[in-house]
């Protein structure tokens, strides 16, 4: 089974304490945040602060780097700082079209050349913010080798649309389903936008539900505490768990039989429900659920 | 010479000329007979009521160089201790040992009676603020002696600390001195450290701010110990005495420790019916209790007892039937303090039976799991809470060794660094807890088990929690932060920090 990102933690990439910390709360990935959380007189001071946490910090989980877009005065910097420490994922935000995904593949390429990195260990994610990047996240999903997700960024997306983000999250519906179309069409997870209101728990678990539903591979997170909520509404149930084993019995004794039609408990299953079953199992001993 | 914890105790220091050092947490066997009050008599109609403090200091007849007592129970907002000592002062007495079950920065006010010579010695469990750094510089005629709760028991008991007078703060007193913390504007609830000094103090003078006709009830603190009762305006303020419900911490940190430690407890092997448990007041330990709680409910398991200081978290528990009964030596909150008052199944207890070594039993001898904090630990799971980092004073040993000596399971928990420096180190500044009694240590990157606990290390095998030896969790620790510079010491013993057996575990020598 391939990595788990149930959930991509946001750390501000110029707070020591957080830097520091970031590790230890089991996120699958952190994000160390160079752009809207960084103020225009500290992006500076933040990539070299994240490269030396880099450098210096090992992490258990994946590392992402969410540059400044290189249409600003830093993406560039970001990207000739950062890069020499090895981040796992460059993540762009506002993402608009496969040509920036390119010319980012390009200055990675060089650079792990000039730092002899493994080529292509470097992976790339966009995250898609406005109208116009989602008309081409399948371009941009597809842009490179080197991309590994796609996000959706729901705050500056709603309002390119010229609304709010509301509790039921219907402005967001067409985009989701369509971010997670591009996904899957490249072969690459889809990741869904922070919660940004940590203190409510109740609203935090809806959306997530909501997502995982819709068959997102994780979500952003803003604060260590919602990483729990996530991989416990992520992780099979034991009753999901038990329910696939015996569909991969039934399918495995079918096929000892060389019985062509295979059924369960009177439903009749099929290769999509092996499929399924199989990837229940996978992400259950992913995860370590009994 | 090297106590059985390492470190190296003097074998007389200014004011003391014998320290016997530590030799292992029950190594010591006391001898001799328990003191006593002096004996006394009131005539029927005779009046305890005194017009002032001051004429309470007259009745009494205190005079230079006498030990006077008082307790700590209403935390940052005491008035009493101030009052006193000021009133003491006013006569000209001097050369007093003060010797309070804590202190707090609220009787900083102290401060030039100590410079002045009015108090010249302090025996109590700890100090924080400009109190805390004045003990460290050593502006005492002899070092302050440092006792946990049931050490401190232990030594009223003993005879080690006699009491001249107990001055004890009473939320609620009658004419004829009985007393209760649970009635009254200043309602602190349990009394639970004030009753040794009850007990064994020659004379007992309680000073209110609510003086009730005869008879208050319930009884605390009974009229058979008060010899006098002076009413105040004020004994404390009520909003530094009892906070509203300490709310359960929202910091990620925090509540990463609370989880591992609840964790702990879990694959423990004690987590079973009729487990008992005490927790601290400390961000880490009340939030543990919340998951401590999905726990029990998630296992459908219901404990015996809690013991200690109480929060709401506590007595949430406590009405919902997880536990049967509560042992309250001390109320952190509001919520608590009401329940003492309400709920005939959280029960007040002495600082004797909570914690005293030298009895028949303190209850501590029957608990099962402790969750203690901590300023520093070390590689050999030995914990400070008396000095910071640059050796200044500015903690407690409270509770701390008493609970982790007898408990069978005694988590310690603690962030692998504050700041920028190691919490894990090669060696703490002050042993206040020796390692022996401590099982487990938490932080917030790696849980590290007591290599005496083999047991346990099998046990949170299959924990999820990342389990690894403490020297490793020193080496992270170090790895982030660098091994912190040795604090520059003189040779000068400022602050004697006894074992609860009252055995000498470490020195506070004073910092360049």
């Amino acid at each position: 089974m391939k990595k788990l990102r149930r959930t991509m933690m946001f750390v501000p990439g110029n707070n020591p304490g957080m830097i520091q910390n970031a590790g230890i709360y089991g996120a699958d990935a952190v994000i160390f945040d160079l752009e809207d959380s960084v103020a225009v007189t500290e992006k500076d001071a933040a990539r070299r602060l994240v490269y030396n946490a880099l450098k210096t910090i090992k992490y258990p989980s994946e590392v992402a780097i969410r540059i400044n877009h290189i249409s600003t005065p830093f993406g560039y910097a970001d990207l000739e700082t950062v890069l020499a420490a090895k981040p796992d994922i460059i993540r762009l935000p506002k993402a608009e079209s496969a040509e920036e995904m390119r010319e980012i593949d390009a200055i990675i390429t060089k650079a792990e050349e000039k730092y002899g990195f493994p080529p292509g260990s470097i992976k790339m994610m966009a995250a898609i913010e406005t109208a116009k990047g989602l008309l081409n996240a399948a371009a941009i999903a597809a842009a490179s080798p080197r991309m590994t997700a796609i996000a959706i960024g729901g705050e500056d997306f709603v309002a390119d649309l010229k609304t709010a983000r509301s509790r039921d999250g219907k402005e967001l519906f067409v985009a989701r389903s369509h971010i997670l179309l591009a996904a899957r069409a490249a072969g690459i997870d889809a990741i869904d936008t922070v919660f940004a209101d940590v203190n409510d728990e109740e609203g935090f678990i809806a959306e997530t539900m909501l997502i995982k539903e819709m068959g997102f591979d994780g979500k952003s997170v803003v604060n260590p505490r919602q990483i729990r909520i996530v991989h416990k509404l992520f992780t099979p149930s034991a009753a999901e768990i038990d329910h696939a084993r015996r569909v991969l019995a039934a399918y495995q004794e079918a096929l000892a039989k060389k019985s062509g039609v295979i059924s369960l408990a009177g439903k009749m299953i099929d290769g999509p429900i092996v499929t399924r079953a199989e990837r229940t199992l996978a992400y259950a001993e992913a995860v370590g659920a009994k | 010479m090297l106590n059985a914890a390492g470190r190296d105790i003097p074998e007389s220091v200014r004011g003391f000329s014998s320290l016997k050092p530590y030799m292992g947490p029950f190594a010591l066997v006391p001898e001799g007979r328990l003191a006593g009050a002096k004996i006394a008599v009131d005539k029927p109609r005779s009046e305890k009521v005194l017009a002032s403090i001051d004429a309470a200091i007259d009745a009494v007849g205190l005079k230079d160089g006498m030990t006077i007592s008082f307790h700590h129970h209403f935390r940052n907002g005491d008035y009493v201790l101030n009052m006193v000592v000021e009133a003491i002062a006013k006569k000209g007495i001097k050369g007093i040992t003060l010797a309070p079950s804590s202190l707090n920065e609220c009787n900083d006010p102290i401060i030039p009676y100590i410079e002045q010579g009015v108090i010249t010695a302090i025996e109590t469990s700890g100090a924080r603020g400009k109190l805390g750094r004045l003990l460290t510089a050593g502006k005492l005629a002899k070092p302050v002696i440092i006792r946990s709760h049931g050490g401190r028991a232990r030594a009223i008991e003993s005879g080690e600390l006699h009491i001249d007078v107990a001055f004890i703060g009473a939320p609620a007193c009658d004419t004829y001195g009985n007393i209760n913390g649970v009635d009254g504007r200043s309602a602190c609830g349990s009394l639970g450290y004030a009753m040794p000094d009850a007990a064994y103090a020659d004379k007992v003078v309680a000073i209110t701010d609510n003086l009730l006709p005869y008879p208050l009830f319930p009884i605390s603190i009974p009229q058979t110990q008060v010899d006098y009762v002076v009413a105040v305006d004020s004994i404390g303020d009520p909003k530094g005495i009892a906070s509203g419900a300490l709310r359960i911490s929202r910091d990620p940190r925090e509540l990463l420790l609370a989880e591992y430690a609840a964790t702990v407890i879990e694959y423990s092997g004690l987590f079973k019916d009729g487990y008992s448990l005490q927790m601290g007041s400390g961000g880490a330990s009340l939030a543990a209790a919340r998951f401590i709680k999905e726990k029990m409910l998630a296992k459908k398991i219901s404990g015996s007892f809690m013991l200690g200081g109480i929060t709401a978290v506590n007595v949430e528990m406590l009405e919902e039937g997880l536990f049967k009964v509560m042992f309250d030596t001390q109320d952190f909150d509001l919520p608590s303090v009401q329940s003492l008052k309400r709920n005939p199944n959280q029960v007040e207890i002495s600082a004797s039976l909570y914690a005293n070594p030298h009895n028949r039993g303190p209850m501590v001898n029957k608990l099962d799991v402790v969750i203690l904090s901590a300023t520093e630990v070390d590689v050999d799971f030995n914990v400070n809470v008396i000095t910071d980092s640059n050796g200044v004073i500015m903690g407690a040993s409270g509770g701390h060794s008493d609970a982790a000596a007898g408990a069978a399971l005694a988590i310690v928990v603690a962030p692998l660094l504050r700041g920028r420096l190691p919490m894990v180190l090669d060696k703490v500044d002050t042993i206040v807890t020796p390692g022996e009694t401590v099982d487990v240590i938490v932080t917030d990157r790696g849980v590290a088990v007591n290599p005496r606990r083999t047991d346990l290390l099998d046990n949170l095998k299959d924990s999820g929690l990342p389990v690894m030896p403490i020297e490793e969790l020193k080496r992270i620790a170090y790895s982030l932060a660098g091994p912190p510079a040795p604090i520059a010491k003189t040779d000068e013993v400022v602050g004697i920090i006894q074992y609860r057996d009252g055995t000498v575990i470490d020195v506070v020598r004073k910092p360049r």
